[in-house]
């Protein structure tokens, strides 16, 4: 009867299955570590947020150092030129680090009570890199600007 | 101590933009990083920010792995009326921070 001595739960067989599954998973990137995004991921990640609409270039200014020593955190502040009132005003703004294992960094939805299309805020740079900020107004239009950064010390 | 720090003007003309300065303490944790034993530490994110003014929402934020520890934000908002401005975020598991500021507007 050597269906009864046979061990229970996992097997021989079940457990190099198991581990091939396992090698085919990290393979695909499950548990592999962070690569960096492919320009295909960051040009598909700012067409889902720019709603399809051609990034033209202007109105948007991007403000980063030159050369960041510190990549976990490095000052960004963008503005948009816009009246910003009801009629025509920025919707949102959309800052990605093409460079980074995720290259959306954050995503900000304004309107006419902001007064102003500015903001600050720190971000993480894995390496040298362009940073990309794109405006949406509230016609649909998107704008954009671009701008690179060398970083002494990676930061993600 | 609050986690989360904010600076409002206390007061400020009808119609003025105003400057406000947030910053929050938190790890930020993107779920990419390894410890020393090689295990990955789980990802822990605040993912979105809101600040109301008087309860419209007048600067919202989504957040990814990008974004660094500790969060330092400012933006503007117009001073319509005299009020309360909350600011809320909330991290990847629903748990909010909040913080509250008033304003008299003139």
């Amino acid at each position: 009867m050597s269906r009864d001595k046979k061990t229970p739960g996992i097997g021989r067989r079940e457990m190099l299955l198991a581990s091939a599954a396992l090698l085919a998973f990290s393979k695909l990137g499950g548990l592999s570590s962070p690569a960096q995004a492919t320009p295909a991921d960051v040009a598909e990640a700012v067409k889902k947020l720019a709603g399809n609409a051609a990034v033209k270039p202007g109105k948007v200014t991007l403000d980063l150092p030159e050369i960041a020593e510190n990549g976990a955190t490095v000052p960004l502040k963008v503005s948009v030129e816009s009246p910003m009132s009801d009629k025509d005003h920025v919707k949102a703004i959309h800052i990605f680090a093409e460079g980074n294992p995720r290259p959306t960094v954050l995503s900000v939805k304004i309107g006419p009570r902001a007064g102003k299309a500015e903001f600050s805020i720190r971000i993480r740079l894995a390496q040298t890199q362009n940073v990309q900020a794109v405006a949406v107004m509230n016609d649909g239009q998107a704008f954009g600007a671009k701008k690179e950064v060398k970083v002494t010390a990676g930061g993600c | 101590m609050s986690a989360a720090q904010v600076r409002v003007p206390a007061q400020a003309k009808k119609g003025e933009v105003i400057e406000i300065k947030t910053r929050v303490t938190h790890d930020m944790e993107t779920g990419l990083r390894k410890d020393e034993k090689g295990k990955a530490i789980p990802r822990l994110m605040l993912k979105s920010f809101v600040c109301k003014y008087n309860g419209t929402p007048v600067f919202e934020a989504d957040f990814d792995t990008s974004v660094s520890a500790n969060p330092m934000m400012t933006f503007f908002t117009v001073a319509t009326e005299s009020g309360k401005l909350e600011f809320t975020w909330t991290d990847d598991n629903g748990v909010q921070i909040k913080e509250e500021a008033s304003i008299s507007v003139s």
